[in-house]
C-alpha cells in the first residue's frame, strides 16, 4: 500500500473510532464539518516537498508512522511533574490538557470576568455553545492544508474562550498541553477557539510540553478572532520532548483597529512546524509577530508566517530569531501579502539567525507580495556566526571563551524574550535560556 | 615585568611586527608613538592574545612566564589589560553584568573571594568617580550607542575595576575633546602606581602632557627605531615622522 493510502486508512479508522464514542459530535453542524474535513484530508494527503509551502520540511516521518489516537490520562504522575515544571509561579486562569484531554484536576478555570466564557472545547461543544458555530473552522482553512483538515476532522478537546465586548482581562489565560509519550506513537489534535469582542483585551499563553521518551504527534490548530479595537497578546511556548513531532497553525483574524501581538518560542521536538497567519481585515490594524527558535542535535524547526494586509493603514512588525547548533535545521518562511486595497500599509519583517556549528543549517525565505503602490514595506534576513571581535573583547577582560560564547548567544536570543510582557513568564524563560547556554541571566538590570 | 625579544608577527600573511624588543618594569609608563599602520595596535593585540595575529618569531615573558603560551582570558587574569582603540559594542549584555563576571573571573584566578552583588556595587561606585562615569551608562549594553568619548571612558573605568598589573592603552586619547581628554588622563594618572606598568600608545604629545611617560618609543614599520624620554615626544610633535623616515633610509643605505 502506498503511504498516502496507508495514511488515509489509518486516519479513517481514527475517525470512525471517534464517531463511535467519546468525543462530542451531537450537533449536525459539527458532524458535517468533520466529515467535510475528513474528505478533504483524504483528497489532499500529507504534503510533499513539491508543495511550495512545505519545500523545506519533509513530513514523511509523520506520514510513515502508525499513530494511535492519544489516550486520556496516561501516567498522571508524569503529567503532574510536567505541569509543576511548566507553570512556575505565575497567576493565571489555567486549563491543563493531558494527551489532548482536559484535566479538571490540574486546572483552575476561574472565569476572569462576568460574561467571559472559558472552558474545554469538549464542554463548550456539549453545552449551548451558540457562539461556537459562527466561528469554529471559519478562519483556519482546511481546503489546502492537510494538517488543519486532519485536526478539523479529528479535533477532540482543546479550549474555548469567549470574551464579550468591552472586557479587560488583567490575568493571562494559560492553556497547557502536556503529552505523555507511551510505548506506542500517539497523536492528539488540540483545537483552540478564541473570540475577543469589540474593545476587549486579553493575553493567552499556549504551552506545549512533553514527558517521557516516546514518539508522539501534536497537531494543533488555534483560531483567534479579534473584534474591532480589541487587543490580544498571544504567547506560544513549544517545549515538546525530544522525539516528538509538533505541527501547529495559529490563524488570527483582526477587525478594524485591532492589535495583535504574537510571541512564538520554539524549543522542543525533533520536527516542529509552527504556522502563524494573521489577516488584518479592517483599517488601522496592528500586528507584531515575534519568534525565537532554538534547535540543536538533529532537530528540525520550521517557522511559517503570513500576514495579509487586506485593508488600509495597517502596520505589521515581524522579528524572528533563530539559534541553530549541532546538525539542526531551521527554516523561516515569512510572507507579507499586501492586497490591492491596503494602501498606507507599513510592514517590516526581519529574520536573524545564529549558527553555532558547522553542521547547522538555515533556510530563510522572506517574501513580500505587494499589490498597492502606496505602502512602506521592507524585509531582511541574516545568517551569521558569533562575532569574533565581541568574543575577544570579553576574553580580554578575563571571561573564559565558553562563557563568552554563551553570553553572546544568550544576548542574541534574549532580545525576543525581553518582549514578553508577562513578567513571571519572561523571568522563567530568561532562566531557561540562561540555563541552556550555561550563562546566568546577563540581561539582568542587577548584577 | 614585561620582556619582549625580537618579536615577529603576521596577520593575513603579511609581516607586521618585524623584530620588536621592549622591556617594561613595574611602575614605569612607556609611550609608543608612530605613524598610521606602523603596527602599534598589532603589538597591543599580540600582547593580549588575539588569535588572528600569528607570532612567527621571538618571545615575550610576563612576570617571568611565557606570555605567548597563554590564552587571552588567562593573560587578562594574570593582569594584562588592553584598552581598545575601537571598543566593541555588544548588544544584550549589560555592562555591569559583564564587569562582574570579568572581575570575579580575575579574582578567582588570584585566589580572592568572589564579590557579591553588594560589594560589587560598592566597588563600582568608587571606581566610577575615577573617570566621572555615569551610572546610566553602566545599565546599558556594553558600549552600545556610546559616544566615542564614552567608550574610551568605559575602557578606563573597566581598567580601574579590574586592577591590572600591565595596562596597554591603545589611542585612548583619539577623538576626545579637551574635557574628555582631561577626564581620561586624570583617570589614568589616578591608577599609576609603583606596582603597575603602562604602555600608552598615542599619536599625540597632547596626552603625554597629562600622562608623563618615563620612556618614549617610536614604532616604525614594525620595529622600534628610536627610544628616549619625554623630550622625544616633543621632538616628534615638532618635526613629525618624516625625519624618522629619512633617518631610516639613511641607515639602510649606510648598511647596504
Ligand atoms: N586583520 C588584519 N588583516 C589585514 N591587515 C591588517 C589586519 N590588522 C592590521 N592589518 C595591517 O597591519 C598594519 C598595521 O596595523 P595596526 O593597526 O597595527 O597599525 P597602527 O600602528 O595601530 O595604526 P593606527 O595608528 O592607524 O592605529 C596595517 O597595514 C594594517 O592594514
Ligand atoms: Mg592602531
Amino acid at each position: 500500500m502506498s503511504s498516502a493510502a496507508q495514511a488515509k486508512t489509518l486516519y479513517e479508522s481514527h475517525f470512525s473510532e471517534m464517531e463511535k464514542g467519546g468525543l462530542p459530535n451531537g450537533k449536525a453542524w459539527i458532524r458535517n464539518l468533520r466529515e467535510r474535513a475528513m474528505a478533504r484530508f483524504n483528497g489532499l494527503g500529507f504534503p510533499t516537498s513539491r508543495n511550495e509551502e512545505w519545500k523545506y520540511t519533509d513530513v514523511a516521518p509523520i506520514a510513515n508512522t502508525v499513530f494511535q489516537p492519544a489516550r486520556r490520562g496516561l501516567d498522571r504522575d508524569a503529567a503532574d511533574a510536567a505541569a509543576r515544571a511548566a507553570l512556575g509561579s505565575f497567576e493565571a486562569c489555567r486549563l491543563v490538557f493531558v494527551n489532548g484531554y482536559y484535566e479538571p484536576g490540574l486546572s483552575s478555570p476561574r472565569p476572569p470576568l462576568e460574561g467571559v466564557e472559558i472552558s474545554s472545547l469538549a464542554a463548550a461543544l456539549e453545552g449551548d455553545g451558540g457562539w461556537l458555530e459562527p466561528h469554529l473552522a471559519r478562519y483556519a482553512g482546511y481546503e489546502n492544508h492537510a494538517f488543519v483538515a486532519l485536526n478539523t476532522a479529528l479535533m477532540g478537546d482543546g479550549a474555548a474562550l469567549y470574551v464579550p465586548p468591552g472586557r479587560i482581562l488583567t490575568e493571562p489565560i494559560q492553556l497547557l498541553f502536556i503529552s505523555v509519550a507511551g510505548p506506542e506513537p500517539a497523536v492528539s489534535h488540540p483545537r483552540i477557539l478564541i473570540v475577543i469582542g469589540k474593545g476587549s483585551q486579553a493575553s493567552v499563553v499556549e504551552s506545549y510540553l512533553g514527558a517521557g521518551e516516546g514518539v508522539y504527534l501534536v497537531n494543533a490548530v488555534t483560531e483567534l478572532v479579534i473584534g474591532e479595537n480589541g487587543v490580544v497578546e498571544h504567547y506560544k511556548l513549544q517545549r515538546e520532548s525530544e522525539r516528538a513531532y509538533h505541527i501547529a497553525t495559529l490563524q488570527a483574524h483582526l477587525a478594524g483597529s485591532a492589535n495583535f501581538s504574537s510571541h512564538s518560542i520554539a524549543l522542543g521536538g525533533i520536527l516542529a512546524r509552527n504556522e502563524i497567519n494573521a489577516v488584518l481585515d479592517g483599517e488601522g490594524c496592528e500586528c507584531a509577530l515575534n519568534g525565537l527558535y532554538l534547535a540543536s542535535g538533529e532537530q528540525h524547526v520550521d517557522n511559517h508566517t503570513r500576514i495579509d494586509h487586506v485593508k488600509p493603514h495597517g502596520t505589521s512588525r515581524e522579528l524572528y530569531k533563530g539559534v541553530l547548533d549541532g546538525k539542526a535545521r531551521g527554516i523561516f518562511n515569512g510572507k507579507i501579502y499586501v492586497h490591492k486595497a491596503a494602501h498606507k500599509t507599513d510592514a517590516k519583517q526581519t529574520n536573524k539567525n545564529l549558527l553555532l556549528s558547522r553542521g547547522a543549517w538555515v533556510d530563510t525565505k522572506p517574501q513580500l507580495e505587494i499589490y498597492n503602490n502606496d505602502v512602506k514595506c521592507s524585509h531582511g534576513s541574516t545568517i551569521g556566526q558569533l562575532d569574533q571581535d565581541a568574543i575577544f573583547y570579553l576574553r580580554s577582560r578575563g571571561i573564559g571563551v565558553e562563557t563568552a560564547r554563551s553570553l553572546l548567544t544568550y544576548a542574541f536570543a534574549s532580545d525576543i524574550i525581553n518582549r514578553i510582557k508577562i513578567e513571571p513568564m519572561r523571568v522563567q524563560l530568561d532562566r531557561l535560556l540562561a540555563g541552556k547556554f550555561q550563562a546566568d541571566s546577563p540581561a539582568g538590570r542587577e548584577p | 615585568m614585561l620582556q619582549i625579544r625580537n618579536l615577529h608577527a603576521k596577520v593575513a600573511d603579511s609581516e607586521i611586527l618585524r623584530g620588536i624588543g621592549l622591556t617594561v618594569k613595574a611602575g614605569e609608563v612607556h609611550a609608543i608613538m608612530g605613524p598610521n599602520g606602523s603596527g602599534k595596535s598589532t603589538l597591543a593585540h599580540v600582547l593580549s592574545g588575539r588569535e588572528n595575529y600569528q607570532v612567527t618569531a621571538g618571545e615575550v615573558t610576563f612576570q617571568g612566564r611565557d606570555l605567548l603560551q597563554m590564552i587571552p582570558e588567562e593573560r587578562a587574569r594574570e593582569g594584562i589589560f588592553l584598552a581598545f582603540q575601537y571598543p566593541v559594542e555588544i548588544p544584550g549584555v549589560s555592562t555591569t553584568y559583564f564587569l562582574k563576571a570579568a572581575l570575579n573571573a580575575v579574582r578567582k584566578h588570584r585566589d580572592l573571594p568572589e564579590l557579591d552583588a553588594m560589594d560589587f556595587l560598592a566597588l563600582i561606585k568608587e571606581k566610577m568617580k575615577v573617570v566621572e562615569m555615569d551610572q546610566g551608562l553602566l545599565n546599558r549594553p556594553i558600549n552600545e550607542g556610546f559616544s566615542g568619548g564614552e567608550k574610551k571612558r568605559n575602557e578606563i573605568f573597566q581598567m580601574a575595576v579590574l586592577d591590572p598589573k600591565l595596562a596597554i592603552l591603545d589611542e585612548t586619547d583619539s577623538g576626545l575633546d579637551i574635557d574628555a581628554l582631561r577626564i581620561v588622563a586624570n583617570g589614568v594618572n589616578a591608577l599609576r602606581s609603583a606596582e603597575r606598568a603602562m604602555i600608552v600608545i598615542t599619536h599625540y604629545q597632547r596626552l603625554l602632557g597629562y600622562i608623563v611617560p618615563d620612556y618614549v618609543h617610536v614604532l616604525f614599520d614594525g620595529r622600534i627605531v628610536k627610544s628616549g624620554d619625554k623630550r622625544l615626544a616633543l621632538e616628534l610633535e615638532e618635526k613629525g615622522y618624516a625625519w624618522i623616515e629619512d633617518e631610516q633610509e639613511k641607515a639602510q643605505r649606510a648598511g647596504a
